[in-house]
């Protein structure tokens, strides 16, 4: 069984700069932020070492921060409409070790005009899924991935992503009203 | 004991209108599509379980929608289910019948306002005949349902509408 901070010191000095930093000061538990583009190995790594074993991806979600700047637009048929410029989208990993009783959660964001994570279903197969609605409600790509389609909305659903806070649902989908 | 049954005191001739013979077997067998959406199809299964017992009205759910009468939409009606219930309702054979079931599918329900991909209301794709309030309706709510439905189909004419539009002779 090992902390947060013990993975973090053995993590950081087998991969160096793709360990970005250990979150202690959120009211949630210390999570480990990572660099988007390695996260593949560092799962690997996490999966594989015999000190860690974490063999149980718990879940897999994307989220987004919202921290970009705030743009309303002044013309057209979109005038007012609040779109957000910049900024990150996130997905957070929760980590089980089934063996030794511990857990842990990673953190990687991505740029949110062009959203790329590397897949982890290379160290948990379970990941395909998670990832392909991380994918099909934020629109992160996932570079890698085996299949990534959209999994819960209409495959030709060419509207968005729902759950960016930024999202404007269509008037109409193949001639049906969505609004109230 | 059936409806006729030790009426007569020797064998007869029963006289009665094509229309209400018509009526009285078609509400009388109300073969439903075996099918369902959401939390409202648990009471739909419940009703159709021997408790509620749906069979005593002659509703029995039948694998196919080329051999059904009548359609209960049981829940949430997302966008992409949507496409489906038309295709299924199209593939039934007239007459047909719809029951909404549930404020999901009477108008929306609870996705009403922040729901991206649900249709507010089934029937923003296909002819509703009885809406069912309730979220869950309670399988009582869905019998007083399908009895609205009888009664609706007991008054249908078989008589083709006049130039009015009207069933029976214009005043």
């Amino acid at each position: 069984m090992k902390t947060a901070e013990e993975i973090f010191n053995q993590l950081k000095e087998k991969f160096g700069n793709a360990i970005i930093e250990l979150k202690t000061d959120k009211p949630v538990e210390p999570f480990i932020i990572v660099n988007p583009l390695e996260v593949d190995k560092i799962c690997l790594f996490l999966r594989n070492d015999k000190d860690l074993q974490f063999d149980s991806l718990m879940n897999l979600s994307g989220v987004d921060d919202a921290n970009g700047e705030k743009v309303k637009s002044s013309e057209g048929e979109e005038k007012g409409l609040e779109t957000i410029k910049g900024g990150t989208l996130s997905v957070y990993y929760h980590l089980d070790s089934t063996k030794l009783k511990h857990k842990l959660t990673l953190k990687a964001s991505t740029n949110r005009e062009k959203p790329e994570v590397v897949t982890v279903t290379e160290a948990w197969k379970g990941a395909d899924w998670h990832e392909r609605e991380a994918y099909d409600m934020y629109g992160i790509i996932f570079l890698n991935h085996p299949d990534l389609r959209r999994i819960l909305m209409p495959y030709d659903w060419e509207f968005g992503y729902p759950l960016r806070k930024d999202y404007k649902n269509p008037e109409f989908y193949q001639g049906m009203k969505v609004p109230y | 004991m059936g409806l006729l049954d030790q009426e007569f005191t020797e064998s007869n001739i029963v006289i009665a209108k094509t229309e209400d013979l018509f009526n009285w077997a078609r509400l009388s067998s109300l073969w439903q599509v075996g099918f369902g959406l959401a939390c409202c199809a648990i009471e739909m299964m419940a009703t159709s379980a021997s408790h509620y017992d749906f069979d005593r009205f002659g509703v029995i759910p039948r694998p196919s929608p080329r051999q059904s009468d009548v359609i209960i939409i049981s829940g949430t009606v997302t966008l992409k289910m949507a496409i489906r219930v038309k295709r299924l309702y199209e593939q039934m054979p007239d007459p047909k019948y719809v029951i909404s079931m549930g404020s999901c599918a009477n108008c929306g329900g609870p996705y009403w306002e922040h729901g991206y991909h649900v249709l507010k209301g089934v029937d923003r794709v296909i002819p509703v005949d009885v809406y069912v309030p309730g979220c869950p309706p309670r399988p009582e709510a869905l019998l007083e349902g399908l009895l609205k439905l009888q009664e609706k189909i007991r008054n249908e004419s078989i008589v083709k509408p006049n130039k009015s539009g009207f069933v029976g002779k214009s005043a």
